[in-house]
């Protein structure tokens, strides 16, 4: 094939998928804003969200913040800034490394299994199923994950921020020597309420993506096993990537001067 | 080929119906009137569009072009919701049952009166264990999840979520491919009389013949996207068409070639 007419043709072809994508979402989110509503699936999704993906985001953002102390240590020691490490340890945890580590996590553990689970109920006609009983599937299916991944995500990013600054104050008190009270002042004067709703506005967005790859791809699996593989590989990659790019423009307007 | 004018409003007519998947032209001009609580088995060769038929007549797949009534009314004029609502007054049951894996027995049966007709659970699983003993099932099967049941009992549990609401229309997609053919019986004859309880208006689509003949009243050929013969089933042995002959006998030979890639 002509090498140009095969770059137009996949050109429109990532213009197409996009369009699909667009169009599911906003389908998606519509629906979240109208009845009928199934307290029940969003009840399961905000359990196995929120519940069972805490002890994963907890020990990733305890031992996040426990490195950071460590690695700012090395650092600032070389031109005698050691007090820095409270107020960077804070900064890093709540702005970026909080929100950004807990949505890979989830995007993992969540994603990967949105995709599948809808994915196996495509490939074994359950999605076709909830239409012959009267009930729309992206209702039923949809909403609940969208609902759920929006919400719980800053309540995981909110825990992850307390943990990973804990880990840096455990690592710095009790391995670094500094003072306990100095350390607790140092990371509360610098800390200011805009660094911890930047990351749970980050959170929710992120919660968002995830929830949107993972019932997208999932929702629109096709081919048998295969199909769902392929459909659960390519939610955590995309979601991956737009948690970063997100995070990137999110981060552009909080804090660009 | 037998073709008597229709005395009063078909309960569900096909004129026409055209799709495809891309280049595949799957149904290629489908016309069928089906009569109120008449039994029609629609039989043909895998791939010839039985099961697009279905999926197009429940929504499910948009056709090209053709007419799709329901009750004289034209699906395609309606909205999702009035489409829902017919919806609501059609059962089916899927070729693998198609059962909810997260969700116990019962619910399954009874999901569309808490979901669709917004039942409480309580008098909602009292239905769907009245319904689970129809199909020869006992009150205990109702807790167990669908992971946990053989083939026979899970298009048992599918049946039984397919005539929970009393229909007026039930579809049943291959209900005898995968078991026994014991159980396969079994099957059958569950149809017939929970069809019959209902008195409901049933399509099958199959390619088991013993299995159609249990279930018709009526059949009718599909082959190469239409209904090529349609007849009492007590006729399809002397349809007079070389097509049906051949798939009712199972012949290599005759005017049904298998497409085979060659080597």
């Amino acid at each position: 094939m002509n090498p140009v007419r095969a770059l137009g043709a996949g050109f429109l072809k990532f213009l197409a998928a996009n369009g699909r994508l667009t169009v599911f979402a906003l389908n998606g989110v519509s629906h979240c804003v109208r009845p009928p509503f199934y307290p029940r699936m969003i009840l399961r999704q905000l359990i196995d969200i929120g519940y069972y993906s805490l002890p994963v985001v907890a020990l990733t953002t305890l031992f996040a913040g426990m490195v950071l102390a460590l690695q700012s240590y090395t650092g600032f020691s070389r031109f005698s800034a050691e007090g820095a490490i409270p107020s960077v340890v804070a900064l890093s945890m709540t702005r970026e490394l909080s929100p950004v580590l807990a949505g890979l996590m989830i995007a993992g553990r969540i994603g990967a299994s949105m995709a599948a689970e809808l994915g196996t109920m495509r490939v074994t006609e359950q999605v076709d199923a909830l239409e012959t009983l009267s009930t729309n599937p992206i209702k039923y299916l949809i909403v609940p994950r969208l609902l759920a991944g929006v919400t719980m995500l800053p309540f995981l990013v909110l825990i992850g921020d307390i943990l990973g600054i804990f880990g840096g104050y455990v690592v710095s008190v009790y391995k670094l020597g500094f003072n306990e009270q100095t350390y607790l002042i140092n990371t509360w004067n610098f800390i200011e309420s805009q660094d911890v709703i930047s990351g749970l506005v980050k959170a929710a967005v992120f919660g968002f993506l995830v929830a949107l790859m993972g019932c997208y791809h999932g929702f629109n699996s096709r081919g048998g096993a295969q199909g769902v593989g392929a459909a659960t590989t390519n939610a955590v990659v995309s979601a991956s990537i737009l948690i970063l790019i997100a995070n990137y423009m999110i981060t552009e307007i909080f804090f660009a001067q | 080929m037998t073709n008597t004018p229709a005395p009063k409003t078909p309960k569900i007519r096909l004129k026409d119906v055209h799709k495809s998947f891309g280049d595949k032209r799957i149904l290629q001009g489908f016309s069928l009137d089906v009569m109120p609580q008449e039994s029609v088995v629609i039989i043909g060769g895998s791939g010839t569009g039985k099961s697009v038929m279905l999926k197009c007549i429940l929504g499910l797949l948009e056709p090209e072009s053709g007419e799709i009534d329901i009750d004289g009314v034209r699906l395609s004029t309606l909205s999702r919701g009035e489409r829902e609502q017919v919806n609501a007054k059609i059962g089916m049951l899927f070729q693998n049952a198609a059962l909810f894996d997260s969700l116990p027995v019962w619910e399954n049966v009874a999901f569309g009166l808490i979901q669709g007709k917004k039942m409480r659970r309580g008098p909602a699983k009292e239905i769907a264990i009245e319904k689970l003993a129809q199909v020869g099932l006992t009150a205990d099967v109702g807790a167990l999840s669908p992971a946990e049941l053989s083939g026979g009992m899970r298009k048992r549990v599918g049946l039984a979520r397919a005539i929970a609401g009393d229909p007026d229309i039930i579809f049943f997609d291959e209900p005898t491919t995968g078991l026994d053919p014991i159980m396969g019986h079994v099957i059958d004859e569950l149809i017939v009389k929970c069809v019959k309880q209902v008195g409901a208006t049933a399509i099958t689509i199959t390619h088991d013949m013993a299995s159609a003949r249990r279930i018709a009243d009526r059949m009718a050929m599909l082959y190469q996207g239409k209904v090529i013969w349609h007849g009492p089933v007590t006729n399809i042995d002397n349809s007079g068409n070389a097509y049906v002959e051949q798939f009712i006998t199972g012949s290599a030979e005759g005017p049904i070639k298998m497409e085979l890639r060659k080597l």
